[in-house]
């Protein structure tokens, strides 16, 4: 059997694999068309596992650490799967020093999440940004991409209490 | 050298020109599309280096080999900056060699560099530098990362305590064997050289078991295993000599 080199099959046959290849076939398998791929795999499956590296290495002939690396080096692309709801707390040096540790330290006692982690029942991610650009909101954070700002520590945590009994 | 991606900077004229300049006071002469550093070693000016090797690209990322032009009093590095015609360059001052202590206590603070213990003792090209440049002390704390070794390959193992990513071993692996087995992984001071997808180096797909990265690692993060203090073997010599000596008498 041939195997197309250029056109790898993907690892399975979920359908959400044909805008990764449809984003590698735009840029013609070229290997600059690397983090343009990157994101429609993170776009279409919230994080980069390591099977869609590997399909992603095969399709652009990108060396696997490569693909790896530029991975692990941008703070957008995540190699683990995100909670359902997500925090994003600004730790820019104005957030910081009004009071952004302090909106850290309180969701982590409350739900047990610190910076830049994920629950372990996968219902919340905090996550930290250096600078949304919003210092005049100061300290800003954002409860699923809603942007939130002159935040007391109790105010988050009942934004995110808030998001989390939506659910239930 | 000239490839669109080259981060060497200066003008680039037609090939071939000569430009002439000074060197600490020495008369030197070049090809317009050679750096500093190539043209002082040609000319026997040793600049201290550690992630320039000849025949790999220059990326500058040591700093090592910063030079002061005299005209405007810039540091610059010197693997990367091609020369220009009366350009006056100080390879050694007072001033530069605070700059490049201050270079080697980083390098020597943010991993766990223990010599008495390393299987490059004597045989490390950073711990020359830091006797060279008269680096005795370490002012910046100890970061003491809790990094791993990883020993899964069969001939050769990679240390991460002792790694300063020069990145010899990424490129000479890409641009030489043509493997790409290294990259560099994270970011600052997470970033660490891995192999493929970050698996263990035995497992790894890509490695050719050539051991040119082995070869250019300037310090001892990566070795040819059995090479180690711990991992010398005595021989029993003795026992057989007597026994030889019995059997001819």
């Amino acid at each position: 059997m041939r195997v197309d080199l250029q056109n790898p099959e993907p690892p399975t046959d979920d359908p959400r694999w044909r805008s990764v290849r449809t984003a590698m076939r735009r840029h013609g398998h070229q290997p600059n068309a690397l983090i343009e791929t990157l994101h429609a795999v993170q776009e279409s499956f919230g994080y980069l596992e390591e099977e869609a590296l590997q399909y992603v290495a095969a399709g652009l002939r990108v060396p696997p650490s490569k693909v790896y690396g530029v991975a692990t080096f941008y703070h957008f692309f995540t190699l683990k799967p995100k909670g359902e709801h997500t925090c994003v707390v600004c730790t820019g040096t104005a957030c910081y020093i009004k009071g952004a540790p302090e909106i850290l330290e309180a969701i982590e006692q409350e739900f047990g999440v610190g910076p830049d982690q994920t629950g372990e029942d996968g219902k919340l991610s905090v996550l930290t940004a250096r600078c949304f650009g919003s210092c005049g909101l100061a300290p800003a954070a954002t409860f699923d991409g809603e942007v939130a700002g002159k935040l007391t520590p109790e105010q988050a945590v009942s934004r995110i209490r808030r998001l989390m009994d939506d659910d239930s | 050298m000239s490839t669109p991606s080259s981060p060497i900077r200066g003008p680039v004229e037609a090939p071939r020109q000569i430009r002439t300049l000074k060197i600490d006071g020495f008369d030197v002469s070049g090809r317009a599309e050679q750096t500093i550093l190539q043209v002082a070693l040609e000319h026997e000016i040793d600049i201290p280096r550690l992630c320039h090797v000849e025949g790999l690209s220059a990326i500058g990322a040591c700093r090592l080999c910063l030079v002061e032009i005299r005209a405007t009093g810039r540091l610059v590095p010197a693997c990367v900056t091609r020369i220009e015609e009366g350009m006056e360059v100080i390879t050694d001052s007072k001033r530069i060699q605070k700059y490049r202590r201050s270079l080697l206590e980083l390098l020597f603070a943010e991993r766990n560099h223990i010599c008495a213990v390393c299987v490059a003792n004597g045989n490390c090209e950073l711990q020359i530098l830091a006797e060279e440049l008269g680096m005795d002390h370490v002012r910046v704390p100890y970061l003491n990362p809790d990094v791993p070794v990883d020993a899964s390959h069969k001939q050769l193992a990679v240390d991460h305590n002792r790694c300063i990513l020069c990145t010899r071993c990424v490129r000479v692996c890409d641009e030489v064997e043509g493997a790409h087995t290294w990259d560099v992984e994270g970011r600052g001071v997470d970033a660490r050289i891995i192999t493929d997808m970050r698996q263990p180096w035995g497992d790894s797909g890509t490695c050719t078991n050539c051991g040119k990265c082995v070869e250019l690692c300037p310090t001892g993060a990566l070795f040819e295993k059995g090479t180690c203090v711990a991992e010398l073997e005595r021989r029993e010599f003795l026992p057989y000599l007597t026994a030889m000596r019995r059997t001819e008498q």
